[in-house]
């Protein structure tokens, strides 16, 4: 079994569960258990120590309502489920990631960020309620007023503290399925750092960096600024449907594509035309469909082929603004002189968040794609010496490789984290391969 | 999201066609009503379909084994469906079938009885009104008997020439019967088969199948979701029994 990079790989039995009325009994007769949903967690975190819960059989929608637009859904619900029948009716979630091929129970396990983390937190932020299946096979009802320490070691924790039956979050009013973005160039980190601090006013804000640019220009980006698109927007220029429906896919990979594919030439080939592109886009604001500014990647079902059979490791880290400028600095420096540029760099503003092991704290975050080689691995070693010491820490949800001090350093309640896990006998029912290396 | 005032009756809700079916009618406009043996497993896709689509579903209990309570459960139905899509089935084991008489009796009566007299009913209300869509799911296996699962296949089969007589005889009457064969498809019942991937529809696909022909505007009667379907059995049927009863199908 792997995740969504393809690295690491275990072995681990896998049961399905189809109806919440089950899960119960799955929890109670199996220890070192772990929920997974659609897989896309890149690392270990979804694979179980010795089984692994499949729960995209849980993907039933409860109850939708419209006035307070709440919506309750069990925990295998996809995200791409509530934007299909939620945003013709004027709703977009509160939060989403870059895919939508995840589901509502591992949005929460993972409390996800998105580009408008700056503005209204994460996921987690926005849940009233959690139906949480604990190691004895008991449903509680979880909230902030309700068992709520489980609650906020739940929003994050990883489905360390039980498996997510369902969920209740609220979603915001849209007027148009459209995104009104705007895109700013910056010709070095400093630029781009400064951009996205200006940037803060808008909901969503991402910066894409050309990792291979070295020198004067090292950290060149464009930064894309986003708004829900009003209807007189939308008129003025499109005359299109308000709500448009999801794409379709475009392509799917058939195939592992042979390791040379992804070199030096062809990432900084793509990044100078990708970069370009911006630069022309630039000139004035434009209109984006929702799922192509959300989920631009979605469109290649199966991407995770791009980087063939050894596999890939996504390093997201994030540094608090003091240091932040040298320290992304040093990281992008080093990935430029080996040489071992990310075909997707991606960096954001982060505020804080409430759950013990949510991954957002104050600051910016990077995000990197890397192939799974011996070269790789022992340059992210060396990154993330750099990371620990401006006090910033990793996303578990893509992690795959951090070492056991690394992570005690960048989470500070970790430790109340594991006494609820003892207190609550989770500790001993549920168990991912993440969980062991990391020692939770 | 716009209603469009018609009903369908779905017979066999919690079945994964069942439910892919329901959804797609409900995302159509339609407003729903489910039928199904279990009550709390009805109301969760009740549930489901309601929320995705905003479509008003309502549940009903059926066990289809339960002939006496049809009269009271159609009477219990309104408004009366527009159309009506009947799914149930129970693949059973062949190999018990063969020694348990209850066992092979139950497969029988689930494939055949159960739903060929539900659906006689509806065709009397629906004539009677002079319009309706009944849509029986049957099964290539039906087509012809095999070792592997003949008691099943045998129910099928009764059930394909029970619909095509229905057909027959309501033919003028504004009640349209349709038999639809899905082939292979993924869903529970074929949980752990190995299934040849050109043969093999998803729940989905037979959804958008049953609706297109059922709702649109085919004229079809024998409807296979995989069209290949549709060459390879009348090969196979077609082979002469003292060859088949050879053969390893």
């Amino acid at each position: 079994m792997e995740g969504w990079g393809r690295y690491p790989r275990h072995e681990s039995e896998v049961l399905h569960c189809r109806v919440p009325e089950a899960l119960g009994r799955f929890v109670a007769s199996r220890p070192g258990l772990i929920a997974r949903g659609n897989g896309r967690s890149y690392g270990d975190a979804a694979i179980g120590e010795n089984s692994t819960l499949m729960c995209g059989g849980l993907n039933r929608m409860k109850s939708f309502d419209a006035a307070d637009r709440v919506l309750t859904a069990e925990g295998g619900v996809m995200l791409s489920d509530v934007l299909r029948s939620l945003v013709p009716r004027g709703c977009f979630p509160p939060v989403v990631p870059g895919t939508k091929f995840v589901t509502i129970g591992g949005m929460v396990a993972s409390d996800v960020h998105g580009k408008n983390h700056h503005c209204d937190g994460g996921f987690g932020d926005h849940v009233n309620e959690l139906k949480l299946v604990t190691a004895n096979g008991e449903i509680l009802t979880c909230s902030r007023s309700q068992n709520a320490e489980l609650f906020s070691a739940t929003v994050g924790g990883m489905g360390l503290t039980g498996v997510i039956a369902e969920a209740t979050f609220r979603l915001r009013q849209i007027e148009t399925g459209w995104i009104a973005q705007k895109t700013t160039v910056a010709e070095n980190l400093a630029e781009a750092l400064k951009a996205l601090r200006q940037s803060e006013e808008a909901t969503y804000s991402v910066a894409w960096i050309d990792c291979l640019s070295k020198g004067a220009s090292l950290g060149r980006s464009l930064i894309f600024a986003g708004e829900h698109a009003t209807p007189d927007q939308v008129r003025e220029t499109l005359r299109a449907d308000l709500f448009p429906s999801p794409n379709s896919a475009a392509l799917t990979l058939p195939l592992d594509m042979p390791a040379w594919l992804l070199n030096k030439a062809s990432v900084s080939a793509f990044n100078e035309l990708y970069f370009r592109a911006g630069i022309r886009k630039s000139a004035k604001p434009m209109l984006v469909h929702w799922d192509n500014y959300f989920f631009p990647l979605d469109r290649i079902l199966r991407w995770n082929r791009l980087y063939g059979k050894r596999g890939f490791i996504q390093h997201q880290c994030v540094v608090p603004d003091a240091d932040a400028l040298q320290v992304l600095s040093s990281i992008l420096d080093r990935f430029a002189q080996s040489g071992k540029g990310s075909f997707l760099a991606v960096l954001k503003r982060l505020r804080g968040s409430a759950g013990l092991l949510s991954f957002a704290a104050p600051g910016y975050t990077l995000a990197l794609d890397l192939p799974a080689t011996q070269e790789v691995l022992r340059l992210l070693d060396e990154i993330d010496e750099l990371v620990v010491k401006a006090g910033g820490r990793l996303y578990l949800a893509k992690d795959a490789r951090q070492s056991r001090l690394t992570f005690e350093c960048g989470y500070p309640r970790l430790d109340a984290f594991k006494v609820l896990r003892r207190a609550t006998g989770a500790d001993r029912r549920f168990n991912s391969r993440l969980a062991k290396r990391l020692g939770i | 999201m716009k209603r469009i005032g018609k009903t369908l009756l779905m017979i066999g809700a919690t079945s994964d066609i069942g439910r892919a079916t329901a959804s797609y009618y409900g995302e159509a406009g339609w407003d729903i009503h489910l039928a199904g043996r279990a009550h709390a497993a009805v109301q969760r896709e009740a549930n489901d379909i309601a929320t995705r689509t905003g479509a008003s579903v309502t549940v009903h209990e059926l066990d289809i084994l339960q002939t006496a309570r049809f009269e009271a459960f159609l009477g219990a139905l309104s408004p009366l469906p527009d159309t009506v899509i009947c799914v149930v089935g129970e693949l059973g084991e062949q190999s018990r079938a063969e020694k348990e008489l209850e066992y092979a009796a139950m497969v029988m009566r689930t494939n055949f009885e159960g739903p060929a007299l539900l659906l006689g009913l509806l065709a009397e209300r629906f004539a009677a009104r002079g319009s309706g869509t009944i849509v029986g799911t049957s099964s290539v296996a039906g087509d012809r008997g095999r070792a592997s699962n003949y008691v099943y296949g045998a129910a099928k089969a009764g059930l394909t020439a029970f619909l095509s007589g229905l057909r027959n005889r309501l033919s003028r009457s504004g009640v349209r019967v349709l038999t639809v064969k899905p082939g292979f498809v993924r869903t529970r019942m074929t949980d752990g088969m190995r299934l040849p991937s050109l043969l093999t529809a998803e729940p989905q696909e037979v959804a958008q199948k049953i609706f297109a022909v059922a709702e649109g505007g085919s004229r079809s009667d024998v409807v296979y979701v995989r069209g290949i379907w549709r060459p390879l059995m009348t090969v196979i049927r077609s082979i002469p029994e003292s060859i088949f009863k050879r053969l390893r199908l």
